[in-house]
């Protein structure tokens, strides 16, 4: 564990190749700026998502309409969803934690295929332009929502064979990642790096890759039924021709019920390998972290049709997907329950990285009780297709993907970069991130409760009140967002020198130099014992 | 920078394997939309499965199942390196892929020609369980008719490499990957078969 | 680390036993027969058809899988791989006829 830098190799981020500058960037097969390279795009979609949001607010802030009509509200709508969740949260943390830090973590050089990786980042754009292509061309921007319901898709004069061949390429992107990563555990794990000595991310992003390769080909499928029915007709979801739309959203939510999944679980995951850096003490109950993961995959796959209780569902269906719903909470609230576990009597060290953990703690939990609450079926009937569920999936994806998004680039950021970022500045943006975040979201869920229904363009009087409040949560909310990420900018650039170890964490990146050298590890480490492993530390 | 990663065929085989998960599960959406849709309109699956050609989806069935065995015939002529034997086993396998596409696509040309292709004027005049049951017919046809492609194009650039020996002997995990996507596309035709053709 | 051992194995391979042309022709043999087999089936009526669709295609498949695509000469993992995705599949559509079977 020494703590000085090794010269011996230049980090990656100074070109050693033949090419230079952007054209080294944009073919290298280095697992580390791929991660950088999905981070930079990421961010920039996201802040396009959050712009999109912020219009959106707008329009029902005013509710006189004048700002744009009710068709573009449509279209904002379907794009906000779109945007944030096929291009931001489903590929969020594992694209850019997991290919920076999956190698290093388990001891390796790189991924398995670093080619495909590259590729697969390939992928990702080229879905990003065709979806933004989706909203210039044809008969313009897609109305439908991003779940793409049929009849409706099928339908509409706008451009929706584009954005939905846009959501299969992203598909396709994920996919290869997915292939990678399982490859990379199962292969290059350090000597002495057994399944339970991996540091939990490992296991979340395992889980999450079979996710992955066992759910996206159905929602892939499904958008190519959707095009060859838009182009030829085929007829399988079009009521007129002997088709069922209902099965359209069987084979949707088959896939994107488990998205969720693929977003939270490398969220819990990062989380999991912050908190015992910030406690000075192993995390509480790793193989029970390690085997809640797994049953999280597996269970959260067989949720989906908690989507469709109001669709004209069998009754016997609505009861069987009602209680799997709420089966799916234990071993959530078991990551929990550790999580918490861990900070009883740790010694505590309040730096940035743990306010965003707790942070992503709070706000998870309200977005992951408020599930349950739908899984309930006379409840959901009440609430369903309402701003409640608005503002739950954005408390599970914003509060809780998104705060451990950011909390892991906090946690990361010194090793990613070598630099160490205004911790003062954090704290400050996280005021108005934290107290907006929960006037909008909040907000939007006690709408829901009052009965203001989702992707309206126009409300009722009686709801102008909260969505005043909710508007105003926006405001600062994006205010926080921007504090945060100037903060970063500018460490990026003008940051002080951060150690190669500047939170005392004992896991494999924090034994390398900051930033890492191009091939993590002079030597391939031998690894003796589990992951968080602070006796050794205690006794210096 | 591949130079340092070292050379691992179980790791490629095992990269293989999970995209055939996916190509599984792909198929498996359409398979389980299928059985959807059989189990809503059993009486027009089959009758517009007594419309299709069986004797031509028999002999496919034959061609395809020969065709698996030369890949995999390949595979052992390369391991014993009797490299002129894997390039004819190769090529075997080349050559009846492409005689599967060319009785396909009279097959399909057979429906067009009747009307019985998806939004036709003669498709609407008939039930709406057989529209769907040609709906899927093409779509699930035509889709492994894409992986027949996709495979043949595989094996195509695995029968130039057997050629210019970039597989050989101690080296031969590229054809092995290129075998098993090749095997997959015909187990999906073994379910295919019985499913449209023999449904009747 | 079972796999490294696999993998150390993996690497003496190519003097490994491998199976001959006998083998896969036999099993060749046996899929044209199933093939035969599942269309005199389907000719002897709707419930015969259905059972055969059942019962001889996942035997074809199998067969396809075990010896076509090496499974028999591989490790564990690649049959776990192989299990989970069709044991997937069969719940996805167990759950999705709990809606079907029961409207």
């Amino acid at each position: 564990m020494s703590t000085h830098a090794s010269t011996a190799q230049p980090s990656y981020l100074v070109d050693t190749g033949a090419r230079k500058g952007l054209m080294a960037w944009l073919t290298t097969t280095d697992h580390k700026r791929i991660g950088l390279l999905y981070l930079y795009s990421m961010i920039t979609f996201f802040f396009v998502g959050v712009g999109i949001g912020f219009v959106m607010r707008l329009v029902q802030l005013t509710s006189f309409q004048k700002l744009i009509t009710a068709q573009t509200y449509n279209a904002l709508f379907t794009v906000h969803g779109v945007i944030m969740i096929f291009l931001f949260v489903v590929p969020g943390l594992p694209a850019i934690f997991g290919n920076f830090f999956l190698p290093i973590l388990i001891g390796a050089k790189d991924v398995s295929f670093p080619r495909l990786n590259l590729a697969s980042w390939y992928f990702f754009i080229a879905g990003a332009i065709l979806a933004v292509l989706s909203l210039f061309t044809g008969g313009g921007a897609p109305d439908t929502g991003w779940t793409f319901y049929a009849p409706f898709s099928l339908k509409t004069g706008t451009n929706v064979s584009l954005a939905v061949f846009a959501a299969f390429v992203l598909g396709f992107s994920s996919m290869l990642t997915g292939i990678n990563f399982i490859t990379t555990i199962h292969r290059l794990r350090a000597p002495g790096m057994k399944w339970f000595r991996m540091p939990l991310f490992c296991w979340a992003l395992y889980s999450t890759a079979w996710i992955q390769l066992l759910a996206t080909p159905i929602v892939a499928i499904t958008l190519v039924l959707v095009i060859l029915e838009r182009f030829f007709g085929i007829g399988i979801f079009d009521p007129a021709k002997g088709g069922d739309p209902l099965l359209y959203q069987h084979l949707f939510w088959i896939y994107s019920h488990p998205a969720v999944y693929i977003m939270i679980l490398p969220a819990m995951g990062a989380i999991t390998e912050i908190l015992p850096t910030f406690t000075k003490r192993p995390i509480f109950g790793y193989k029970a972290i390690a085997f809640s993961s797994m049953s999280i995959a597996a269970v959260g796959s067989l949720v989906w049709a908690h989507h469709m209780f109001t669709s004209g569902m069998s009754a016997t269906a609505n009861m069987v997907f009602s209680l799997l719903t709420m089966v799916v909470a234990v071993p959530s609230a078991i990551k929990v329950f550790n999580w918490v576990s861990t900070l009883y009597k740790g010694s505590i060290d309040f730096q940035p990285p743990l306010l965003f953990t707790l942070t992503f703690i709070f706000l998870f939990c309200i977005g992951g009780l408020t599930g349950v609450m739908q899984g309930a079926l006379a409840l959901n009937i009440h609430i369903h297709d309402t701003y409640f569920i608005v503002g739950h999936f954005h408390y599970v994806m914003f509060g809780g993907t998104g705060m451990a998004l950011f909390a892991a680039l906090l946690y990361w950021f010194p090793k990613m970069w070598g630099k160490m970022y205004s911790k003062k500045a954090i704290y400050a943006s996280w005021f108005p991130m934290f107290i907006g975040f929960n006037m909008l979201y909040f907000g939007m869920m006690i709408l829901g409760m009052m009965g203001m229904p989702r992707r309206y363009y126009v409300h009722l009087p009686q709801f102008h009140t909260m969505h005043v409040v909710a508007t105003v949560g926006s405001w600062l909310l994006i205010l926080g967002l921007i504090m945060f990420f100037g903060t970063l900018l500018y460490a990026i650039f003008k940051g002080e020198k951060a150690g190669d170890n500047p939170w005392g964490g004992v896991t494999l990146e924090w034994t390398i130099p900051s930033p890492p050298p191009l091939e993590n590890f002079e030597e391939i480490p031998t690894v003796t014992h589990g992951p968080y492993h602070f006796e050794q530390q205690e006794a210096k | 920078m591949t130079g340092h990663v070292h050379r691992d065929d179980f790791g490629s085989r095992l990269g293989m394997w999970l995209f055939l998960v996916t190509e599984m599960v792909l198929f498996g959406g359409l398979f389980i939309g299928y059985s959807y849709m059989r189990y809503r309109y059993p009486a027009e699956f089959h009758h517009g499965g007594a419309e299709l050609n069986a004797t031509l989806g028999i002999i496919n069935t034959l061609v395809l199942l020969t065709s698996s065995l030369t890949v995999v015939l390949a595979i052992v002529a390369v391991q014993r390196a009797e490299k002129k034997r894997a390039m004819a086993f190769l090529g075997t396998t080349l050559v009846l892929g492409v005689v599967f596409l060319v009785i396909k696509s009279f097959e399909w040309g057979a429906k067009f020609h009747h009307g019985l292709y998806p939004n036709s004027a003669h498709l609407a005049t008939l039930p709406p369980g057989e529209q769907v049951f040609f709906g899927l017919y093409f779509t699930m046809t035509g889709l492994h008719g894409l992986h027949v492609i996709a495979g043949l194009s595989v094996l195509g650039v695995m029968l130039w490499w057997v050629a210019t020996d970039r597989i050989r002997a101690d080296r031969y995990v590229h054809l092995e990957n290129g075998g098993l996507y090749w095997h997959l596309v015909d187990v999906i035709w073994i379910f295919l078969l019985p499913l449209f053709y023999l449904a009747a | 680390m079972t796999e490294h051992t696999a993998h150390t194995a993996d690497h003496g391979e190519a003097h490994a036993e491998h199976p001959g042309y006998g083998t896969f022709i036999k099993v060749w043999v046996a899929l044209l027969i199933l093939t035969g087999c599942l269309v005199g089936v389907s000719h002897l009526g709707q419930t015969a058809a259905v059972w055969g669709l059942l019962t001889l295609t996942p035997l074809k498949a199998a067969l396809v899988f075990y010896y076509f695509m090496h499974l028999k000469y591989e490790g564990p993992l690649f049959k776990i791989v192989v299990l989970v995705t069709l044991g997937t599949l069969l719940i996805f559509f167990a759950l999705l006829f709990s809606d079907v079977a029961f409207r």
